[in-house]
């Protein structure tokens, strides 16, 4: 129920910020299909509106119960995100010799996009119940370890190696925030580094072939090396005050690669240059900051450790895809979020951001 | 309390961790914001003019598609260079003038290319436009002659598929085709785009991976009239593996000209391992028709005609084999002991099954005949007899040993198994039960049997090998070189029919007699210094209303005519090719199949080349 102090207590900051970002991505986003405005391109445009108009609804979904109620629903909702990961690798549509998407009915969407945020459920929900005041050893994390194994080897599967490393990224990130022994985590490091080189002699050679230009692009100058270098040229170009709305040559003439999805950033940063770059940076940092804020005047352990998985999830999304599309990272499908075209990673970030108002909002509730 | 609310311990913690985060977070950020400095200030302006000049292309070169040779290496199918006209749209001054000076220079479709300009031009206007391909050298020195007055327009050269004989052996080589969506969809070509050709049929479809090769490509910088400046990158393109055929190229085109204006097949193999040594039906196709995209007028004159060159009448054509089954007969009575070879019978013309008569085709019969003399002149009386002792069980189980009844492997694709009928298949086929007579026409090969000429090929090979079914193959090996070969064909087997060597011996005498003999019906096949052993046979295509009507053979109408069939094996001591021949409504076997039978093994065995030395 929504009482007087939820009301009180509601995070304008946070849906500001969220007002903000959907803001500029649509304007982005009007420029980057521009030039196709004729061929689908606006249609682009429109679809991007009705997806953050739902996003908001699922955004204010997730903050009408109490997130009391996830502790019990942690592990139900775990097992039918495998359940659904399990269903995709056996019904999935196969688009471009991968299986990612499920159909229900007229909806398609991908389960794995639901398992980035039952995996931050799942999680806070185990660590706030173990506890391990000074951190953690070894013998406590077989469980958590195997909690995140299932999901990454069937995402992995798909395949979507991109997805599937966000996944492994963010819970580790939640497991060191918890604190884990020093001596564990050099056991954990040198075990993992054990385990590679057996999994890589595994591995087919089409398989070597595709982590090899994963970590190298330039191994593959005709994919990923020439969106790269096109990206570059497009944000290099932009200089300090950028080229001007709808003004960018690159995405004018269509140089960049998929420039409404994964490099809608270089877009920006060609017509809007370093201030406007640097600024929706900041934008973003002060997103994840004002996350970790309400981790910690969050009352209990379950929401402090949810909300830093939320806040993992942005920071890690965020960093992968300006890593990538200014080429400090490899090119890995990940979109960055809240800003680049697509329905299925929106919704799940709105969730996500759903999370962390609703913890936010029953900061100051005793019960 | 609820088990997850904090106690003291845990608050200190959390803190002191979200702490250090913030500090992680803001290294971070630190680091992407350095990033955007050193690519927008530091490097910007050599970007800002990287961007102005961009013109950064990615060229497809396309792989050198694999060779097809013959047994003798001699190159059957390779590839020439094709000179295609494009169009760069952004460095057109006047689309309208540009396409009319073209249109007088080169024959195109003004429409189709107004077309692609409006489709792809306002989208990508740097990317040039494929305006036509294949360029006659005529209207390649036109253009090249007239450039200095044509802005925009640039010649690509690509390799194009040419089959360099035209129709010669289009069946077993196949054509190329474009790639259909579902095809592209299915993973199973990764490294082809939209637009690729791949193999559609034959040796072109089987050895598709194999021939294809991998795509390489240019990152190319070029000017502003679309010439190329420099190439950043490069990957070399990986030519396709050759494919070496076991055919021989003199013997398939001995075999087609025997069939031009025919309609029907020949199959010539190796008794010895299954290698294919021609195979040819007619009427055929030119495969060079379907590279680069066939017309639409020539597309509709050789699907929809009504003689069905695309279909490959050797493996998929499916007649009744007339006389031929005879062997079979023979074989089985022999083998289940029902038949002494020393037996006679008299053939009166005519035999009696209750009150109905079954006709020789011998009209006043061949009187006292025995096992010899009834293959040798091919008596029917005898093998209704026979065919009434076995029952059509027993024969059918005797045709299958021989692989009737199923695909012989060699394409299983487009193979068809061709039909030995039994009792329970006709019961549960037609809801009848078998009639006795149909036991005699089975006994003669007709009623419902059928089969196709790979598998009569097969068959008179095992006749004469000792009764092994190899799996006909027409690949010796597929690679690079011969020295480095991706697969080598070694002989396989699909079977054996187990049949005492003694019948074996009785029944190949007694085919060397059908040719040699004085009256054997085979004596068309005869050759002056080889040994030619075979069988005719006459399939009919309409039973007993033609044989009221018409008294002489000229006088039936064409389509009414029956099939010829013969098939054979030289030398008889010891077969190095076997042959097996079917001429639609060709009329008689002996007439009309067995002399094309006999130009095959003379030109294989009696001429002699180099296709000798390789016999080892």
């Amino acid at each position: 129920m929504l009482d007087r102090r939820l009301v009180q207590n509601f995070d304008w900051v946070l849906l500001l910020l969220l007002l903000l970002l959907a803001a500029i991505s649509i304007l982005n986003l009007y420029s980057a299909t521009y030039a196709t405005r004729d061929v689908g391109g606006s249609q682009v445009f429109f679809k991007q509106i009705y997806w953050f108009l739902i996003g908001f609804f699922v955004f204010l979904l997730m903050t009408t119960f109490n997130y009391y109620a996830l502790e019990r629903l942690a592990y139900p909702a775990y097992i039918l995100m495998v359940a659904l990961l399990v269903l995709v690798l056996l019904l999935g549509k196969v688009t471009s010799g991968s299986q990612r998407w499920l159909s229900l009915g007229p909806v398609s969407f991908q389960p794995s996009e639901l398992a980035k945020i039952a995996m931050v459920i799942v999680l806070a929900k185990f660590f706030s119940e173990k506890r391990g005041h000074q951190g953690y050893r070894l013998r406590d994390l077989w469980q958590p370890l195997l909690l995140i194994a299932a999901p990454s080897v069937l995402i992995l599967k798909e395949p979507d190696l991109g997805t599937a490393l966000l996944l492994i990224v963010v819970c580790f990130s939640m497991i060191l925030f918890v604190k884990v022994y020093w001596k564990s985590l050099v056991v954990l490091l040198l075990s993992a580094l054990c385990v590679a080189p057996f999994i890589w002699l595994n591995l087919k050679s089409y398989q070597r072939m595709r982590i090899l230009t994963f970590l190298r692009p330039d191994m593959d100058p005709f994919g990923a090396g020439y969106h790269i270098n096109q990206s570059k040229i497009a944000i290099g170009s932009g200089l300090l005050w950028g080229k001007g709305f709808l003004n960018g040559t690159q995405t004018r003439l269509h140089f960049l690669p998929e420039q409404h999805t994964d490099f809608a950033l270089s877009v920006l940063a060609e017509e809007w240059g370093f201030i406007g770059s640097v600024i929706l940076l900041l934008i973003y940092l002060f997103l994840i900051l004002w996350g970790l804020n309400i981790a910690k005047v969050s009352k209990d352990r379950f929401g402090s450790i949810m909300a830093v998985g939320v806040v993992a999830l942005i920071f890690w999304q965020v960093v992968i895809n300006v890593g990538m599309v200014t080429g400090l990272l490899p090119v890995v499908g990940i979109p960055l979020l809240l800003f680049s075209y697509g329905g299925s990673s929106l919704i799940s970030t709105m969730a996500g951001m759903g999370l962390l108002m609703n913890i936010s909002m029953r900061r100051f509730m005793f019960q | 309390m609820r088990t997850s609310d904090f106690d003291p311990i845990s608050i200190e913690v959390f803190a002191r961790q979200l702490s250090k985060l913030t500090l992680f977070i803001l290294l971070v950020f630190a680091i992407l914001i350095l990033r955007f400095w050193f690519l927008q200030i530091v490097n910007g302006s050599m970007y800002r003019a990287k961007s102005e000049n961009n013109r950064i292309h990615l060229k497809d070169i396309p792989p050198f598609r694999g060779i097809i040779l013959d047994r003798n290496g001699e190159t059957l199918v390779d590839n020439r260079p094709s000179y295609d006209l494009y169009v760069v749209p952004e460095e057109v001054q006047n689309r309208e003038q540009l396409l009319n000076r073209l249109n007088g220079l080169a024959e195109l479709d003004p429409g189709a290319a107004e077309q692609k300009f409006d489709d792809i031009s306002s989208r990508y206007p740097f990317r040039p436009i494929c305006i036509k391909r294949d360029l006659s050298r005529n209207e390649l020195a036109l253009v090249e002659t007239n450039r200095f007055n044509l802005p925009g327009v640039m010649i690509k050269v690509t390799p194009l598929r040419h089959y360099i004989n035209g129709n010669f052996a289009a069946h077993l080589v196949g054509y190329l085709g474009e790639i259909s969506e579902d095809q592209l969809k299915s993973g199973k070509y990764s490294d082809s785009k939209p637009g690729d050709l791949i193999g559609k049929s034959g040796m072109e479809w089987k050895w598709q991976p194999h021939l294809n090769g991998v795509r390489g490509g240019e990152q190319v910088e070029v000017d502003a009239t679309g010439r190329k400046i420099r190439v950043m990158a490069r990957k070399p393109p990986v030519p396709g593996a050759n494919v070496c055929l076991t055919i021989d190229k003199g013997l398939q085109k001995v075999a087609e000209k025997a069939l031009v204006g025919k309609n029907g097949s020949i199959v010539a193999i190796d008794p010895r391992n299954g290698e294919i040594l021609a195979l040819a039906s007619s009427p055929s196709f030119d495969p060079n028709l379907f590279v680069g995209g066939i017309d639409k007028a020539s597309w509709e004159r050789i699907a929809f005609s009504s003689e069905f060159p695309l279909q490959n009448r050797a493996l998929s054509g499916q007649y009744p084999p007339g006389s031929v089954f005879k062997i079979i007969v023979a074989l089985a009575g022999l083998q289940e002991g029902i038949i002494d070879p020393k037996e006679e019978f008299v053939c009166h013309g005519v035999y009696y099954l209750g009150r109905r008569g079954y006709r020789c085709w011998k009209k006043w019969g061949h009187g006292k005949v025995n096992l010899h003399k009834a293959l040798v002149e091919s008596c029917d009386v005898y093998f209704y007899e026979m065919g009434k002792r076995l029952g059509v069980d027993k024969i059918a189980e005797y045709a299958r040993r021989f692989g009737f009844g199923t695909v012989t492997g060699f394409d299983a694709v487009h193979e068809k198994a061709g039909l030995i009928p039994t009792r329970d298949w006709k019961l549960k086929r037609f809801g009848v039960p078998w009639q006795g007579g149909e036991t005699l026409s089975t006994a003669i090969g007709q009623s419902f049997v059928l089969v196709t000429p790979i598998q009569m090929a097969t068959f008179i090979s095992a006749v004469f090998n000792g009764g092994i079914i190899y799996r006909p193959h027409a690949t010796k090996w597929v690679g690079e070189k011969k020295a480095e070969k991706v697969f080598k064909f070694k002989p396989a087997t699909a079977g054996r029919a187990e049949i005492n060597t003694e019948h074996l011996e009785r029944v190949k005498k007694a085919l060397i007699g059908v040719v040699n003999e004085p009256h054997g019906t085979g004596g068309k096949a005869k050759l002056k210094d080889i040994t030619v052993a075979g069988k005719t046979g006459t399939a009919q295509v309409v039973t007993l209303e033609k044989e009221k009507v018409f008294e002489n053979e000229e006088e039936i109408p064409f389509q009414y005519r029956d099939h010829a069939w013969f098939v054979a094996v030289a030398p008889a001591e010891r077969p190095r090719i076997a042959v097996a021949t079917v001429i639609e409504h060709g009329g008689h076997g002996g007439s009309a199949a067995a002399p094309v039978a006999g130009q095959l093994i003379s030109a294989y065995l009696e001429e002699p080349r180099k296709l000798i030395a390789d016999d080892s």
